[in-house]
């Protein structure tokens, strides 16, 4: 009884705040936009009983999500997208991955103080983060007035409302979601595994390939879900430093959402939004369970 | 026993595999190893024992790679490998930990180092299955390290280090992670197969229990130097110090100033009786009933009394006794017959008066307490005279017994407390000058009639050269 509960409780967490908008969402996206309060029919009205159910199912229809196909701003926002969060998540496990060995690595006293350096971003305001890297990055921002003062460049260097700016702002953000798997990953490790390849004849390098990556994969698998999920339905950073012609979904959502009120076709990207991230979760998740049943025979 | 010993330490002309020259090591100001030197022989297993920080992992890591040399070499087969790094050296090693890669199945972790070689696959593939039979892992050669228990995850690490015919494996606290049982085991199993490899094995270890069973020589380390390195036989009977003594089993250390003894026998150590002496020795008894139906060879030993009677008495009119123990023939079926048939015929007179034992001449005394009779060390150096001197004597050298007994070492005590330990018990006696001795007994009885309990007023005793007598 006790043990039900137990498991109970993650459940109705899991149903309450999750299946259920997810479930109003879809609702939405099959829903036809209104002049109304709120704006999309039809609406459930069980006080006509029956009737008014099956009258409420039979106007659900897929019309938005045929839509989507129709314009191309859609794909290839979505394309975009992928492509960006995809580049910024393998920019953020180059950057990532040193750090976290070298922390792995560090002296034992050294360790708390790194870790906490990593930590620290997080206790400022994401959006006043985002914002000074627009001061950093615009034309006449502290990058460029400092790359002009040492004479490296002539003139300045064209960053901000570029794609570029959005990489940067995307690596710099979830840089902590890459480095703290990988580092908790690395920090388990036995060092004398690495000594033990060594003497088994071993360069250094192959060590490390033969090693200290495989052992390391599930916190870079992790540090890379971590990284794409956010990136890829972000917001925020492109429609902050990316020019007009940084296409995301995230601002494509936003601006059907608040700007043309088309709530029915905001939710339908919402919907294949979640999609095109549940799939690759999906196969993974199937590897791994391959993987387990073929070392557990 | 037609075996011939094997000592290579003890030809001066054998070439060592493994030389240490001069070597230190210091880590800042801390010095891990102090002006070391020391030869390794092929086909030994070396022991390298002391407590924890003594130099001996230090020693370990520079055999296989991983610590440099501060100054001084280390010869590998006669070549200079202090500057080889680890993946190059014909060396190799089983971590404490094992460090088997989790990665990896058992077949995998084994092939790890062949691979690295870039041999033909065939030859990896029979190196790998000949390792699994030598260690008996072939069940378990597709599983990963963490799906099998700890005894067989040592033998992985054991194969794995062993597969690449290194010229020397190095061991490092290869046991510490089993449980006793499982320990014991496999120590035997360890030796059995470095005799069938006839690889050199250096294990670092503080068990000298381990140490004992499995070292063809034990190196006992202590604050970077070797304060002996002798075979495990030498080390325990003939430790050089009082921290080998110490260090190597259980010891009573008995601390006291030495007295030259004289050569010749002396007489019966009446003077020194002790004051405390409330049971004298027995007078000797002229003669004994000799039954020639005894077969047992243990006669009845003279004491030291009984020779010096003999000596001036007996000796005389049949001569010196021979010392070695008698051997009676067996008893011919007419004197079995005789024996169980007719009452024991009138005593012949005795050849052998029964004496009490001789006590070697020579060594020294120990004075070690105010009113005590010293202490008989006929092993001990006379050069030694007038300096302190501690006595180091092993617990089962050691007897109690409740009546006074006929040895050349007795000193009354008291039982505080008894350790049984199963097989053996441990007693502590405290001596009457507030010492504690330990001596041990073999519990051939059952616990029930043990008749040597907690208080009981007890003599122990121990032979003239039962103990070591070592310098400061």
């Amino acid at each position: 009884m006790r043990r039900a509960f137990l498991i109970a409780v993650p459940y109705i967490w899991l149903l309450l705040l999750f299946l259920v908008p997810f479930l109003i969402v879809l609702k939405i996206s099959l829903s036809d936009v209104a002049l109304a309060r709120p704006p999309y029919m039809p609406q459930l009205d069980l006080s006509t009983g029956w009737d008014g159910i099956k009258a409420f199912f039979s106007e659900l229809d897929f019309e938005n999500f045929v839509f989507l196909t129709t314009d191309s701003l859609y794909w290839k926002s979505y394309l975009s997208s992928v492509k960006i969060a995809g580049l910024s998540t393998l920019i953020t496990l180059c950057v990532g991955y040193p750090l976290a060995y070298g922390m792995a690595r560090a002296p034992d006293e050294w360790r708390p103080t790194l870790l906490m350096l990593v930590i620290l971003p997080f206790w400022t305001s994401f959006l006043i983060r985002v914002y000074s890297w627009m001061g950093i990055l615009s034309t006449e921002g502290v990058l460029n007035s400092f790359l002009l003062w040492t004479g490296i460049i002539d003139e300045p260097l064209m960053i901000m409302n570029t794609p570029r700016a959005v990489y940067v702002g995307i690596v710099y953000t979830y840089l902590p979601f890459m480095v703290l798997p990988i580092y908790s990953a690395l920090e388990k490790m036995d060092e004398s595994l690495i000594e033990a390849a060594e003497d088994l004849g071993c360069s250094k390098l192959a060590a490390f390939w033969l090693v200290t990556w495989p052992l390391s994969k599930n916190g870079i698998i992790a540090g890379c879900f971590l990284v794409f999920i956010p990136a890829l339905g972000e917001f925020v950073i492109p429609s902050l430093l990316g020019g007009s012609e940084t296409l995301m979904i995230g601002k494509v959502l936003w601006e059907e959402f608040f700007n043309n009120r088309d709530w029915p076709v905001a939710s339908a990207v919402a919907v294949i939004l979640l999609l095109i991230l549940i799939i690759p979760i999906v196969l993974f998740q199937r590897n791994e369970q391959k993987a387990r049943e073929a070392e557990g025979q | 026993m037609a075996q011939t010993v094997f000592a290579p330490w003890t030809d001066t002309d054998q070439k060592p595999l493994i030389e240490f020259r001069n070597v230190t090591k210091s880590f800042g100001d801390f010095t891990a190893i102090d002006n070391l030197s020391l030869k390794i022989y092929e086909r030994e297993f070396f022991a390298l024992l002391g407590p924890s920080g003594c130099g001996k992992t230090t020693m370990m890591r520079m055999l296989a790679g991983f610590e440099s040399v501060t100054s001084g070499s280390i010869l590998l087969g006669g070549q200079d490998i202090s500057d080889v790094p680890p993946n190059k050296r014909p060396v190799n090693m089983m971590f404490q930990s094992y460090a088997l890669f989790p990665h990896l199945s058992v077949w995998d972790n084994i092939a790890f180092g062949l691979r690295r070689e870039s041999r033909d696959k065939a030859f990896v593939e029979e190196r790998v299955e000949e390792m699994l039979r030598l260690t008996r892992l072939s069940k378990f050669a597709r599983r990963k390290p963490h799906q099998i228990s700890g005894g067989q995850r040592q033998r992985v690490a054991l194969a794995r280090s062993l597969a690449k015919a290194p010229k020397l494996l190095l061991l490092d606290e290869p046991l510490g992670a089993l449980d006793r049982k499982l320990r014991e085991e496999t120590q035997f199993e360890l030796m059995d197969i470095q005799e069938k490899t006839g690889t050199t094995f250096v294990i670092v270890t503080h068990d000298q229990e381990e140490a004992m069973t499995v070292a063809s020589r034990i190196a006992v380390m202590d604050e970077g130097r070797l304060v002996q390195v002798d075979t495990p036989d030498v080390i325990y009977e003939a430790p050089n110090s009082v921290y080998v003594a110490d260090f190597i089993g259980d010891v009573n250390l008995i601390e006291g100033k030495a007295r030259v003894r004289p050569d010749e026998p002396a007489p019966a150590p009446a003077p020194e009786a002790p004051a405390v002496d409330e049971t004298p020795a027995p007078a000797p008894q002229p003669a004994e009933p000799a039954t020639p139906v005894v077969t047992d060879a243990r006669l009845p030993a003279p004491n030291a009394r009984g020779e010096w009677l003999y000596q001036k008495v007996f000796a005389r009119l049949l001569g010196h006794r021979e010392s070695a123990p008698r051997q009676l023939p067996p008893p011919s079926p007419e004197e079995l017959a005789a024996a169980h048939k007719a009452p024991p015929p009138p005593p012949p007179p005795a050849p052998v008066a029964p004496a009490e034992p001789a006590i070697k001449p020579g060594g020294i005394f120990i004075d070690w307490a105010e009113g005590q009779p010293p202490i008989i060390a006929a092993n001990g150096d006379p050069d030694t005279d007038g300096k302190p001197v501690t006595l180091s004597i092993r617990p089962e050298k050691v007897t109690i017994d409740l009546d006074k007994p006929q040895r050349p070492n007795v000193l009354p005590g008291k039982v505080i407390d008894i350790a049984y330990l199963g097989n053996i018990s441990t007693y502590h006696v405290e001596l009457r000058s507030g010492l504690m001795i330990k001596a041990q007994m073999v519990n051939a009885r059952r616990l029930s009639n043990r008749h040597i309990t907690w208080e009981d007023e007890v003599w122990i005793g121990f032979t003239e050269t039962a103990g070591v007598v070592l310098e400061e």
